[in-house]
């Protein structure tokens, strides 16, 4: 029987934490991510879950310690925010060269400069290169669902990768909402237990890692880890539609929403998309053939799949939280389009920049958006090639 | 203590750093971690950790481990934070009964990646007080990079980033005592030690220290030839030169209790130390006395002050 | 999923090596032979030796057998040349020699 509860996004996360009861969890307070810790403390404190909390002294040491753990042999975890991501950089890396299933809550929140504690995706976007499988929410439920799959994706054998769940600083994570939980022991026995097949506590049997590896290994290791991603894609259908099975919610790498007949649609990542969604029930009222295609796995890309599902628009609004710097526009702008030449679907897009720092995003910017594409497409506008949304202008 | 301090029991038990790895021909800090890891009791299991360093990229070079036991390299910095995470797996996965066998962790640095870049991991790894030993092979500079002044550098001393020149005498700071800074943690077990003549200083801390329960340091003076500039073969005289000049004392920090291990009959002019290695060669220059004068000022009243402490 | 390093060489293809570059096994550097490195060699006098073991420590790269209380000539595969056993010895039983 599902639980109805109404709880915040970070104790949703947390919530899925003491249910799954992992190993190790290292970690350093950051706002807005903070509360998740604090969670997990407090369930250690109060006996309900075995799980070992390491009061780190930085998040570089949260995930290094991560990283010691996981090769140990323990189910890990970690979480944090922006800088606190930032600082984890190097470490990132190593945890997925090293091939360690390793878990994140990352709350969403802006990387400095300016300092501010609000909600965009500039830490993970930025940290999209760096070897993690990235799920995103749109909501408590989401990040809740997506942290009770994560740890079979990432154990996966034919995965073996770190995996962070993203919710929307704030928005997702402070905002308390309904949220429908699966019982404890359902979670348990989807999840299972962790038993890795080397391990460095694997008495007899001892594993090096960390080898230096000269020209002629490193470029073999990088496809074997580039193999490891592709095959996530595949893990990540399987899981969810197991996950379907014990909660009747459906996941995949995307969800499309009033998209098959649409004209004009919107690609978007995490708690956006609902204000989206308000705004295309409103317009589709009015007659506007209007949809929504919200990404959920961003890493893998499933760039045909993508491209498949738009094929038939004839405007496009990719919807960055965060800029590239490039002089063009966002890094989801870049992967969208490069999805679409690739699969040579061509049609107009619009790359816009949103919400960065915590900026509202309204239905009233949805209505714009969708006004540009229809301008651009039907009534000869000039072609906009990407767009800051909500900006102050004189 | 129990096991045995004679030189024959102590070389009877099995290396656990095989050979076959690509450190410098007469490097001290492989001399160094074959004495530490003979503390570890036969039978025991152990982890090792690594910090990013000479010894790093030379013992693990894919696909070739000089490690016996387990072993993890993660980065430069952050060998105390590993090594923390490690242990505390040990504890959950062991309690749970996933892990049967007792298991010791020690984690080797440079004095780079422990003095600098590695200082907070391991000051935060000490303080919350995980059950292991972070080993410092003491080499004085960053020499894996090629010999770089760190925050153990001897003053004075010439490297390639405070190179001797017409207006620089080397190093102008005198190094910090991180043995010190660490037993100020509180920690169960420091030991400074470096190669005597029967290894039984190194042998007897190096047990001290992986036994100890709670978290210990042990920082080991590990002459590098190519950095200090000396003959490969010389290293024994040199450690001899430090530890007589007072240079480099040995002593521990034993639960609270501050211990002098060695007070030389006749303590040596600096200059003995000096004089051998290539790096403080400039300070022989005529007209520089005076150097070597505040270099030997430094060195008493250092020595002072731990006769103090260990009083 | 033991690692056999006798399989893995510079050429191997990316299939045959392990994941994430682990090695599944220990001490496997003794599989590569520093000794070519050696331009000095030491050379071992049995008949002067006393046993003492004061050379045993002193070798960086565990080329002095040890077994029963007793050291065994060098182990030249690994010995480096570094000259600081002969110096370790107090009673000649190693002198060092050019060229290997």
């Amino acid at each position: 029987m599902a639980i109805r509860e109404r709880m915040s996004g970070n104790e949703a996360v947390s919530y899925a934490i003491k249910q799954i009861n992992p190993d190790v969890m290292p970690a350093f307070p950051i706002t807005p991510s903070t509360e998740i810790p604090q969670y997990v403390s407090t369930y250690i404190a109060n006996g309900e879950i075995d799980t070992e909390f390491i009061p780190v002294e930085s998040e570089h040491s949260s995930m290094s310690a991560a990283v010691g753990a996981s090769a140990a042999g323990a189910r890990t975890l970690t979480a944090t925010s922006s800088c606190g991501m930032a600082l984890m950089w190097e470490e990132l890396y190593i945890a997925a060269s090293n091939r360690l299933p390793i878990a994140l809550a990352l709350v969403n929140r802006t990387l400095s400069g300016p300092i501010n504690i609000n909600c965009d995706h500039t830490d993970s976007m930025g940290a999209r290169d760096s070897g993690w499988i990235q799920i995103y929410s749109e909501n408590n439920q989401e990040a809740y669902d997506n942290f009770v799959q994560a740890y079979r994706i990432a154990e996966h054998p034919d995965v073996r990768l770190p995996i962070m769940i993203c919710q929307d600083g704030f928005i997702t994570s402070h905002g308390v909402e309904n949220i429908s939980l699966l019982e404890d022991d359902l979670v348990k026995n989807f999840v299972g237990e962790y038993n890795p097949e080397e391990y460095l506590l694997n008495a007899g049997n001892p594993m090096a890692l960390g080898t230096y590896s000269v020209t002629n290994f490193c470029m073999e290791a990088n496809k074997l880890q580039e193999i490891a991603m592709e095959n996530a894609k595949q893990v990540i259908l399987d899981v969810a539609k197991e996950f379907e099975q014990i909660s009747g919610r459906k996941y995949a790498f995307f969800e499309e929403y009033k998209l098959e007949d649409a004209d004009y649609a919107m690609v978007i990542i995490n708690s956006a998309a609902g204000t989206a969604k308000d705004a295309i029930d409103v317009l589709r009222e009015s007659g506007k053939k209007v949809g929504l295609l919200k990404i959920r796995v961003f890493r893998p890309f499933p760039e045909d799949e993508i491209a498949k599902a738009l094929a038939h628009v004839k405007g496009l609004a990719i919807m960055d939280r965060a800029d590239s710097y490039r002089g063009g526009g966002g890094p989801l702008g870049v992967e969208v389009r490069s999805a679409l030449f690739k699969n040579k679907v061509m049609l107009d897009s619009v790359n816009f920049i949103y919400g960065l720092g915590g900026r509202d995003f309204t239905t009233g910017d949805v209505a714009d958006i969708f006004e540009t594409l229809e301008d651009i497409v039907e009534r000869g506008a000039k072609p906009v090639d990407y767009k800051y949304i909500g900006l102050r202008e004189a | 203590m129990s096991e045995s301090l004679a030189l024959k029991d102590i070389m009877n038990k099995p290396d656990r750093l095989a050979p076959g790895h690509r450190m410098c021909a007469g490097c001290g800090a492989t001399i160094g971690v074959r004495a530490v890891l003979r503390g570890l009791h036969e039978g025991d299991h152990a982890v090792i950790g690594n910090a990013t360093s000479c010894l790093e990229v030379s013992s693990f070079i894919y696909p070739y481990t000089a490690w016996e036991d387990s072993y993890i390299h993660n980065a430069f910095e952050n060998a105390g934070a590993t090594l923390s995470g490690v242990e505390t797996a040990y504890k959950i996965l062991k309690k749970k009964g996933k892990v049967k066998e007792n298991y010791k962790f020690i984690t080797f640095g440079g004095d780079g990646g422990t003095y600098d870049i590695g200082f907070q991991s391991l000051s935060g790894a000490m303080e919350r007080g995980h059950d292991m030993v972070y080993v410092c092979y003491d080499n004085g500079a960053y020499m894996n990079t090629g010999i770089q002044r760190s925050s153990a550098t001897p003053m004075y001393a010439d490297t390639t980033t405070t190179p001797a020149g017409k207006v620089s005498n080397g190093k102008p700071q005198y190094r910090k005592d991180l043995a010190s800074i660490i037993a100020e943690h509180h920690v169960a077990y420091v030991g400074q030690t470096t190669f005597t003549k029967d290894f039984k200083d190194i042998h007897r801390k190096s047990e001290a220290a992986i036994y100890a329960e709670g978290p210990a340091f042990l920082n080991v003076m590990t002459p590098c030839p190519r950095g200090w500039r000396y003959e490969t073969s010389e290293i024994m005289e040199i450690c001899r030169l430090a530890v007589e000049t007072c240079y480099w004392p040995l002593f521990e920090y034993d639960h609270g209790k501050w211990i002098l291990n060695y007070e030389p009959k006749n303590k040596l002019p600096i200059e003995d130390f000096l004089k051998p290695q290539g790096r403080f060669k400039h300070l022989f220059k005529a007209g520089n006395e005076h150097l070597i004068e505040s270099f030997q000022e430094e060195v008493d009243r250092r020595w002072e002050e731990l006769l103090k402490k260990c009083n | 999923m033991r690692t056999d390093i006798s399989k893995i060489n510079l050429e191997s293809p990316y299939t045959d090596l392990t994941e994430g570059l682990k090695v599944f096994n220990g001490g496997t550097s003794k599989q590569f032979h520093t000794g070519e490195w050696r331009t000095n060699t030491p050379v071992f006098h049995a008949d002067k030796c006393k046993q003492c073991l004061l050379c045993a420590p002193v070798c960086p790269d565990s080329s002095i057998p040890v077994k029963d209380g007793k050291r065994g000539d060098f182990l030249y595969d690994y010995c480096k040349g570094c000259g600081i056993c002969a110096k370790a010895c107090p009673f000649d039983a190693i002198s060092m020699k050019e060229g290997k």
